[in-house]
Order: structure tokens, then sequence, then C-alpha cells
């Protein structure tokens, strides 16, 4: 009997077969097989980007931040990640009976204050309570929309060879942050989560080019299984310089302590960033500019081999294939 | 198998020992490794120092290396 | 440490690849050596170093995953025990996947039962501490470099007086599996990469009897791309010498090439230790069979923290999976390619045999890294 694994909720492969052979299979239509993070809807001449996310994290408290500060930056990228300015979110909240009221008005002011920083309005929600023991204190759905401008076409499918990829700061660090908190493994770190709202950085690039490729924020699975589902879903091929992806000593110790991969920790206000190479310099110095693009960095370029396949190339001249993640991130030590 | 991290002694208590790894800290075990002292550095597999690492080795090596391949560099 | 950045210097990674290159042209046959270490398996792939040593240079991956060896049997007397109530399994992460017979510790955590990761020993020691109503057990695989760490664990929670803690002895030793790998006809190896954490508790001279049953050199390497090349490099010039036709022809030798942590006579407290809790005894190697001499048990004075001596396991015999070549990958004799199953029926997703489950598995490192 096949049942539900926690594999199938990690953003990878499992997850991709969920996807595949139950969700489009009995709901498909032309926008659902898009399969980009955000719907984008044409309703009678204006453009939207409509996308939802749940929120199940363990902590929901974590080092730099906290599950209601997630919930908002999560649906807010997904939208951000189109092209599209974010407009507004609901609010959903399924809490566990005995959950403290203090923690509730916590996450809620943090869901307050991202949302400003965002730029974005909650404008409806819902609230169910269930017994002790039957949820994991509290998890969050939100659901946005946002505007489009009809002259950008942004989507995973758009990656052509010679396009040079970027992303804007350290990887694995929401990872890390995260997993220091959970039981059985406590350590401390300096590490915080890079949790933050993506609007204002995909609004800064599109200010210098209207030629963005590829936008999307790699967060399960990491940026290894991100760039996979790009190679995949525009058939090129993707090689990274291992020396030009930004990752600090911290996460690399942390993981190799753990006997993880920076490069499928989880991020939650990483973008990526796939632009023609004219455009490349252009969009670096404004990432770069950006509030949250400080440590913007140029980490390799789109190819014409290997359809499908992200390879990573070392300072040294050997190089491995990155595939996606399998399953669940475990910390192993042997 | 086996994986060990190099990790500097900040703290010591009895059998246990607060490490650094690059700015992640975390108590070990130091059973296995006697007489640790704030400032080494040693190895840590699964929660446990499992012994110290010789700093001047790891330098000579290397600059045994070094010395070499700089070396022949200028033969050629 | 500043200095361990250096031992991935490309400044250096290059011209020693270079010499490799050129001393590999004196090579009169190919050379094989066999690595048995899962952390050099899995170094080898991410750093891509199979890839730029000459062709005459075949590096195998010999049986180096603990998780890869443990027998079905015990995988499924493990699954076993996380189905009963009033247990807690403690485990580090790389047991969890493994499928046994029906099912896995991953699929029996779905199900309900208490399964928690540690990333030591003594997390699991502490959950024994605050769960005295349960049995705490963990879940004690792996080599040399493990055990101490997990006897020292159990040492602690006997002095604390904790004692719902307990241990699934599945250990292995190195040297048998060693010497009996050499011992099979099939297995073609010229020269052993030996695995540096296992050599920081053994010591280098426990190769030595090894070395010189069977003259074939031992480099103890540690796990950055120099180190690994530089294991290479010397079991290749040990080889390139031993070639010259002389009349004194030189022995092949154990060479410590990690001395930064290993040292000739090992880790005496650690090999202490495991010497006072535990005595030798011969165990079963999944898809090798049994070893003489390559497993523990706790000795009778320690008997009650062995959960196999508190619980009955029986779940009768266990069947290897059909049509996986795990042991003979592990062997050296096949490739992880040259297995029927690899790819299409077994890969990480739906892993048939553990080379494929554990992450530094020869067969997984194979499919993440060199799947080309």
């Amino acid at each position: 009997m096949e049942e539900i694994l926690l594999s199938h909720g990690s953003g990878g492969k499992l997850t991709q077969n969920l996807i595949d052979e139950i969700f489009i299979k009995e709901l498909d239509n032309e926008i659902l097989r898009s399969k980009n993070d955000a719907a984008i809807l044409d309703l009678e001449g204006e453009r939207l980007a409509f996308t939802t996310d749940s929120f199940v994290i363990n902590p929901i408290f974590f080092p730099g931040g906290n599950i209601g500060e997630l919930a908002v930056c999560g649906t807010v990228n997904d939208l951000a990640t189109s092209g599209a300015i974010p407009k507004y979110l609901s609010l959903s909240l399924i809490i566990e009976e005995g959950l403290p009221i203090t923690e509730l008005k916590q996450v809620i002011k943090s869901v307050s204050e991202t949302a400003k920083k965002a730029g974005v309005k909650i404008v409806t929600g819902d609230t169910k309570v269930v017994a002790k023991g039957e949820a994991d204190k509290l998890y969050i759905n939100t659901t946005g929309v946002g505007s489009l401008s009809t002259k950008l076409n942004i989507s995973a499918d758009r990656a052509k060879p010679g396009d040079m990829i970027l992303v804007n700061g350290n990887l694995g660090e929401h990872g890390i942050a995260v997993l220091s908190e959970r039981k059985g493994l406590e350590f401390e770190t300096i590490v915080k989560s890079d949790t933050a709202p993506l609007s204002g950085l995909v609004s800064d690039i599109l200010e210098v080019t209207d030629q963005v490729k590829v936008l999307r924020d790699p967060t399960r699975g990491g940026l290894a299984t991100t760039l996979n589902e790009i190679a995949e879903a525009s058939q090129v091929g993707i090689k990274l310089q291992e020396d030009k992806l930004p990752i600090s000593e911290t996460v690399e110790a942390a993981s190799q302590m753990l006997g993880l991969d920076p490069l499928y920790l989880a991020n939650e206000g990483k973008l990526i960033v796939i632009v023609p190479e004219e455009e490349v310099e252009d969009v670096l110095e404004a990432m770069q500019k950006s509030e949250y693009g400080v440590k913007s960095a140029i980490i390799g370029q789109v190819t014409a081999d290997e359809p499908g396949r992200v390879v990573l190339e070392n300072n040294f001249g050997a190089s491995r294939v990155l595939d996606m993640l399998t399953g669940e991130m475990l910390p192993r030590i042997c | 198998m086996c994986l060990a991290v190099p990790a500097e002694v900040i703290a010591i208590d009895g059998k246990h020992a607060v490490v650094d790894l690059n700015g992640n800290r975390t108590e070990v075990g130091i059973k296995l490794v006697p007489d640790v002292e704030v400032g080494e550095y040693l190895l840590i597999h699964a929660g446990y120092a499992i012994n110290k690492i010789d700093a001047q080795e790891a330098k000579e090596r290397i600059e045994l290396l070094e010395e070499f391949y700089a070396g022949l560099e200028e033969i050629s | 440490m500043q200095v361990l950045k250096k031992y991935r210097n490309p400044e250096l990674i290059k011209p020693m690849l270079n010499e490799i290159s050129e001393l590999s042209q004196k090579l009169d046959e190919e050379l094989k050596l066999m690595e048995v270490c899962g952390t050099h398996t899995m170094a080898i792939s991410k750093y891509g170093l199979r890839s730029l040593l000459p062709k005459n240079i075949k590096l195998l991956s010999g049986p180096g995953c603990p998780v890869c060896v443990t027998s079905q049997q015990e995988i499924d007397e493990m699954i076993a025990l996380s189905k009963m109530p009033e247990v807690i399994v403690t485990t580090f992460g790389d047991m969890i996947k493994v499928p046994g017979s029906n099912s896995s510790l991953e699929k029996e955590k779905s199900r309900g039962a208490d399964i928690r990761i540690v990333y030591s020993p003594l997390a699991a020691v502490e959950i024994a501490k605050e769960n005295p109503e349960k049995i705490v057990v963990f879940l004690a695989v792996g080599f040399e470099t493990t055990i101490p760490v997990i006897a020292a664990a159990l040492e602690e929670a006997i002095e604390e007086g904790i004692d719902n803690f307990k241990l699934f002895v599945a250990h292995k030793l190195i040297p048998p599996a060693l010497e009996a790998l050499l011992n099979d006809n099939e297995v073609k190896i010229d020269g052993l990469i030996c695995p540096g954490h296992v050599s920081i508790m053994i010591g280098s001279k426990a190769y030595e009897e090894v070395v010189n049953r069977y003259d074939l050199p031992a480099i103890v390497a540690g796990f950055e791309p120099l180190d690994i090349l530089d294991g290479v490099k010397g079991a290749l010039k040990q080889k390139v010498e031993a070639q010259v036709e002389v009349e004194d022809k030189v022995k092949a030798k154990v060479e410590n090439r990690y001395g930064r942590v290993v040292k000739d006579e090992g880790n005496q407290i650690a090999q202490d230790l495991i010497r006072r809790l535990y005595q030798v005894v011969d165990t079963a190697w999944r898809g090798i069979g049994i070893i003489p001499n390559s497993g523990l048990e706790l000795r009778d004075e320690y008997a009650e923290y062995e959960i196999r001596n508190v619980i009955d396991l029986d779940v009768g015999d266990s069947n290897e999976p059909q049509g996986c070549s795990c042991g003979e990958i592990l062997k050296g004799i096949k490739l992880p390619y040259d297995c029927q199953l690899f790819g299409d029926v077994c890969n990480p997703q739906h892993p048939v045999g553990p080379c494929m489950v554990s992450s530094e598995g020869s067969c997984a490192a194979y499919y993440k890294y060199d799947r080309r």
C-alpha cells in the first residue's frame, strides 16, 4: 500500500510526482499546466497573478523570523517572481488548542509588519481551532493577488542558451536557522533565516530591464532543485560555477557537520534571476543596490548541452551533476 | 563512512566542551580526547571529539606541497 | 582553521593531478584502488575527482557505508522494534530510508511509530532521560569511528543511572572486512585508500597485517580533494616502484598521509573503551555474508543494554532483494552501472539495495554525481 510520506512534501521529486500524477491529472487546465509559482489570469483585459501557500513550520519561532513573517513573504514572493506587484493577501489560521495568545499576537504583529514592508494589505481571513494534538501549534495559509504588466513574459520555461543566471545573496540560511532549533540537533548559530519579501527587489530589476526571462524563489529543495525545475521546463542545460555561489562559511560549516548540501537547503528570501547576457551587468548592479540584493552574484549560464540537467563546475576543472532533491533532507553522520 | 568536522574549543566543562564551527556552537563529549584546552582544534563526529587536529602537521604538509610544486614550476 | 582551506586550493590540486598523470604513464597495467569509506566515496564524486584521473587509474568503492552493509535481518528487526508502543527508536538520519523486506523506518514513522532522528547519541540519552516510562533504543550502526562515540554515550547513560536507554548493536569492523575482501579470488584490487576517520581510532598500524599478507599499498587519506589525490599518488608511487624487476623487490607498505589527525597507534582511550564494553563476534554483511570477527556484541556485564536481550524480536528469515548487485558492487567486482536495476528500477526515490539508500552508498553517489 502506497501512502503519503514526509518526503512527498519536501519539494523534491516526490512532490513533483504528486503534482503530475494526481493534481494535474485530475484538475488539468492550461493555467495549472504551466506549473509556475503563481497562476497568470486574464480578467477582461486586466492581467492578474494569483497564488496560494500554506505554512507548517516547527518551530514557529526561529532565528531571524517566525511563521507569520514567512507566511507573508512566501506568498508575496510567489507573486513577485511572476513579475507582478503584490496587492492583496488573505490569511487563514489553523490553531492548535493551547497555543499561548501572546505567541499568536507576536505572529500577527509580524504579519502586519511584513505586509507593510512588502506593500500588501491583508483583506480577508479565517480562523479554525483544532483539539490538542491534531495540529502542531499553528498552521497558516495565505492567498494573494497582484497586478501584472502586459509587457512582461516571465516564466520558468523561457530560459535560452546564453542567458545568465544570478542570485541575490547567501544560500541555505533559512534551512540552517530552522534546523538549529530542531529537537535532537540543537546547536547555536549566528545564521539567521533570510526570510524577506522580494517584491522590492523584483521591481528594482524590472526598472532596468523588461527582458527578464525567469524569476524563481528557491525555497524547499534549495537552489539545486529550483534550477532543475527551470532546466526541465525550458529544456536547456544549466552550468554553475561552484566558486561563484554565495555561501557563508557558517552555513558551510553547519552543513558539513550535519552532512547536508547547502545547495539543497531552503531559502525564504532568495531570488534566481535569468536574463539575456547583454542585460546581466545592469541587472547585477540594480540588484546589488537593492535592500535584499547587496550580495548578488552571477552564478552561471544557460547552455544548449544536456537539456534538463544542472551541472556544477569546480575551480580545478571537474564537474558534477546537481540533481533535484530526492526525499527529505536528513542529517547524517556516516 | 564517518563525517567529521573541525571545531575550536571555546569552553570546557568536565566531560563536555563547547566548540565553535565557523559561527555554529555545539556541546560535544570529550571523553575520547581528554586534556583538551580552550583554543585547540578538535575533529567532531556525532557529537564527540574523536581527536585533536595537529595544526603544525597540517601546516607543514601543505608547505611541503607548496614548496615542491613551486620548485617544479621553476624547473619547467 | 584557515590552513585546512588550502587542502582545496586549485593551485595545488592541478599540479598534483599533473604529477599523478605523469606517474601513471609508467604503469604496466591498470591500477585499481579501493576506498572503504563512504565519506571518501561521496567526496570523490562531489569533487569530480574520478573524471580528472588518468584512464588507467580506477577508483572502486568498497563496503564503506555502515548502513549499506547492515543485514536485511537486522533492518527488519529495527522496523519491528519501531512498531512497539513502549519503544522510542532513536537513530542517525542515515538509517531512516533503508528498505527492509516490507517496510522502512520512514514508512513506520508516517504510520505513527515514534522514531526520532538525532545528530549525536548524546541526544538519544537526553530523550531517554525525558521519557522514563519508555524504552529508548539507539540504533548503533557504524564502524570504528562511531563505535567508541556510542560506547561513550552508553557509559554516560549508565553513570547517570538512565536504565531505559538501550542499544541495538549492529556495528561492523573494517580490518576483518578488508581481509575477507582480499581473500576473495574474484576481487582484483591493487591498493587501498584507507578510511581516515576509522584510522583515527584504530591507528595506521592496524593495516600492516593486511598489507604484509597481500603485498599491496595502503594509504591513510583525509577527505579534502588534495588529501584524496595525495592518497592516490602514494599508492601509485608504490606501485610504480614495485614494478621494477630487482632482486630486493620493494615491499608494499602502509603510508599515513592524514597525519594531522591520524597517529600510528590510534586513539588508545577509544580502543580501551571498546574492549571494556564489547567482545568481537562473527557478523553478517549485506551482500557479502558472514565475516569472521567483524562484529561486536556487548559483554555479559553490559548485556542488559542490548535491546534484543530485553525484547524478543522474531521477524523470521529475511531475504535480500532480487536482482540487486550490491554485494558485487561492494566488493568492487561490478560498478553501479553494471547492475541491471540501476537507474530505472533502483534510484534514490525507490532504492532497492542499501547502496542506493544511503546518500553515500556507491550507487547513490554514482546516481547523484556521475550520471552523465
